[in-house]
């Protein structure tokens, strides 16, 4: 059967526009099964209406983008936390 | 043709998630009512029911049009004759997860129908089946693919997309793509 989603890495343009560091390399812990892991490996479904990330053990969705014309809608609800690497300070 | 659509001959695929597969001896479909009353019917009971062939243009959100799409399924009108409720709300909901939101006056009075076969062909998976909303006076994304159920409610609750952004309502004639259109 034909693979009918992509990997977290699809989120990288979209979420750019929102974020002023590269998330697809933070590390996410699903609420539903608290596995955890990079937001590049999570499943992506859809980005015609918005893109749908689930967790790749449980499907449970973690990330929900919608772009309309002038606004962007992100619901994380689904992601209990996100570990984002950074310059040693 | 409603304000901002393009046609298209072909029947593209949406979804959100992986496709659920569903054993037609497990499918029922359930109208729970806002007292928490439940109306069940199991797959042979839904074929049992009077059916209808309705010939509806769809439109979805991302801009496609399909016009005069046949489809054979039973209206809510039937699946709602004995059920008692003065709910003004509906939340649809899938295998899978997914869920919408309508009035429930938009899925009475011959506007709305559970389908089980597009064009003479049992639903595919991929379309919705083994059965789907089919609500052609809004946008698809009200449509709910892989329907399980309808929950009614005297309050308005936003399903999966109308909780991220797009319109609570969904008229294509309106343009009602977004929240505040």
């Amino acid at each position: 059967m034909t693979q009918d989603y992509q990997d977290g890495n699809a989120l990288a343009g979209p979420l750019a526009e929102l974020f002023a560091v590269d998330v697809t390399a933070a590390t996410g812990r699903c609420v539903s099964c608290g596995d955890t892991g990079r937001v590049a490996d999570l499943r992506v479904y859809g980005h015609e209406l918005g893109w749908v990330a689930r967790c790749p053990s449980c499907d449970h969705v973690m990330l929900r983008l919608v772009r309309s014309p002038d606004a962007a809608w992100l619901d994380l609800q689904g992601t209990l936390s996100l570990r984002v690497p950074l310059p040693p300070s | 043709m409603p304000p901002g659509q393009y046609l298209t001959e072909d029947f593209p695929v949406l979804s959100a998630g992986p496709t659920p597969n569903i054993p037609l001896d497990r499918w029922e479909f359930v109208i729970a009512s806002e007292d928490g009353r439940e109306y069940r019917w199991t797959w042979d009971e839904l074929l049992e029911l009077p059916a209808e062939e309705p010939t509806v243009d769809i439109h979805c959100v991302t801009k496609w049009s399909k016009l005069e799409t046949t489809w054979r399924g039973v209206s809510l009108d039937v699946l709602m004759e004995d059920v008692e409720t003065t709910a003004d709300f509906a939340l649809a909901h899938s295998y899978g997860g997914y869920t919408t939101n309508l009035p429930l006056e938009d899925l009475l009075d011959g506007k709305a129908w559970i389908v089980y076969e597009f064009e003479g062909s049992e639903l595919a998976p991929q379309h919705g089946g083994p059965a789907r909303l089919l609500v052609p006076h809004l946008y698809f994304w009200k449509s709910a693919k892989w329907v399980r159920g309808i929950q009614l409610q005297e309050f308005d609750e936003l399903g999966f997309w109308e909780s991220v952004g797009y319109h609570d309502y969904g008229d294509p004639w309106r343009e009602q793509r977004y929240q505040g259109d």
